[in-house]
């Protein structure tokens, strides 16, 4: 089945009161933020979505796939969900090497390609620092390790339609090409973010407050402006720190010469 | 009368997965009653009592809580009969080599998505014989892990139906319910049989047997070599 479409139905916040926004679609090629305070119920949503909810959960959501409830096998069965979600949980806890992980994975989504393993530990390699090998113990990952190889594996294994991500600032891996890898060409993608570089990336984004989706706020173009000039600070502030991390010393140099840009 | 045997691996959830389960079951018109079979110590009673259902307690003491559970297979369902119209029978199984399901009970096998990929590797019968596999805990990993996880028990058991449950929420639970509703009913406890063969024998150990030494044992006796023979008559 081809995905064009999500509409998440509006349920109930923390206290019982219905959400203030009642219905929102996302199309293909759509990426929408979620903000909000933490406990702000931002993962529950992003959750609902993963699930394909159908009043089920505590916030009573409902979740459509172009416009109707979608089938029972697909709700059951992750081959046929073609939801990738990134979730801030990531430690390991298999005992298993990153090879034999990959391949499970694999197979689980139904996915047999030669190289796979290559290609998703080249991918996590871009954007973490110490690199991954495919005989290492998943569980002696670092969290950078760990976020860079799913960020890898929902490019490359989970490759879906549908993509929810929570909170990869947190991640300690560079977010830009993250998010870029992750969004591809033609997905719909939710964004659960702090960060207003990322926030204002997205075309919309729904704000969350004690469970419940309370308005949505479109980016504006002073907002993708702002956003443009903010990467540069954020870009800057990388390569201080990745200087820091090469063993160098920082001078007054370093921050002048930002400041006079 | 429908009955679902549920086992699972001690700290899984059975019985925050079964109380979910229990009040969709009886939003739904149904009459569900609880026996809940454990080895020394069990308050689940209690929580199951706060649903204002029947509840048994059946403590096997030094006896395989599985082995204990067939034995009074009968005893239970008489004991359900006049009270409700589904059996749940949790039992805490122990090395989890035997299966207490028999051929016409809906057998539910609950295991905890943090005990790793290999688990399903380790558990038998109570994990390879269910009909339906209920997976908890998935809220705590990465959605890929919890791929994996599914793939592992989908590999000892590929015709199970896996289920991903939130025992906190209640998640997943009313799928739960509709499988005990749609599974068939037990007719002749007389004809009932396991679906599965508890593991061996009896060996001189169950009997009360303390003295280590070789001498000492009858049966059936394995070697750590893989050797195996029977002393005795």
């Amino acid at each position: 089945m081809e995905i064009r479409e999500i509409t998440i139905i509006g349920g109930y916040d923390k206290n019982g009161n219905p959400e203030p926004v009642r219905e929102v679609t996302i199309k293909r090629g759509e990426i929408v933020g979620v903000v909000g305070p933490t406990g702000s119920g931002k993962s529950n949503l992003i959750s609902d979505i993963e699930q394909l909810a159908q009043g089920d959960t505590i916030s009573k959501r409902k979740i459509l796939v172009n416009g109707k409830v979608p089938p029972i096998e697909m709700r059951r069965d992750p081959k046929k969900r073609r939801i990738a979600q990134l979730s801030q949980n990531m430690n390991f806890l298999a005992d298993m090497t990153v090879e034999e992980f990959i391949l499970m994975h694999a197979k689980s989504r139904g996915v047999y390609r030669e190289n796979i393993v290559d290609e998703v530990i080249e991918l996590a390699n871009r954007l973490t620092g110490e690199p991954i090998k495919k005989d290492y113990n998943l569980t002696i990952l670092s969290g950078g390790q760990s976020r860079s190889l799913m960020v890898a594996d929902v490019a490359v294994i989970s490759d879906s339609p549908i993509v929810l991500i929570d909170e990869i600032e947190n991640a300690g891996i560079k977010k830009h090409e993250a998010l870029e890898l992750l969004a591809g060409y033609g997905k719909i993608v939710l964004v659960i973010t702090h960060d207003p570089v990322l926030a204002l990336m997205t075309d919309r984004r729904i704000v969350m407050r004690s469970g419940g989706m309370q308005k949505i706020v479109e980016t504006t173009e002073e907002e993708k402006e702002i956003s443009r000039r903010i990467n540069e600070v954020d870009n800057w502030l990388l390569s201080l720190r990745e200087k820091i991390r090469l063993g160098e010393r920082l001078t007054y140099e370093d921050v002048t010469l930002a400041v006079k840009e | 009368m429908k009955v679902a045997i549920i086992a699972g691996t001690p700290g899984a959830g059975k019985t925050s997965v079964l109380i979910h389960t229990i009040k969709t079951l009886i939003n739904d018109g149904h009459k569900p009653v609880v026996v809940k079979i454990d080895c020394l110590y069990t308050d689940d009673d209690i929580r199951y009592k706060k649903l204002g259902i029947p509840v048994l307690v059946g403590l096997s003491k030094d006896m395989c809580p599985d082995h204990f559970a067939i034995y009074n297979f009968e005893e239970m369902v008489d004991w359900a009969k006049d009270k409700g119209d589904i059996l749940l029978i949790e039992t805490a199984g122990l090395c989890h080599r035997c299966a207490p399901y028999t051929k016409n009970s809906l057998g539910i096998c609950v295991i905890d998505a943090t005990s790793g990929p290999n688990t399903p590797r380790k558990v038998g019968p109570f994990l390879t014989s269910a009909d339906i596999v209920v997976v908890t805990k998935g809220d705590i990993i990465s959605q890929a892990e919890r791929e994996v996880f599914r793939e592992r028990v989908l590999e000892m058991n590929p015709n199970c139906r896996v289920y991903e449950v939130n025992g906190l929420t209640g998640q997943g639970c009313v799928e739960i319910a509709k499988e005990i509703i749609e599974s068939s009913d037990i007719k002749e406890l007389d004809n009932e049989e396991l679906r599965h063969n508890a593991p061996l024998c009896i060996c001189t150990l169950c009997v009360g047997e303390t003295r280590v030494g070789k001498k000492y044992h009858r049966g059936i006796l394995r070697r750590i070599d893989g050797f195996m023979k029977y002393e005795g008559e």
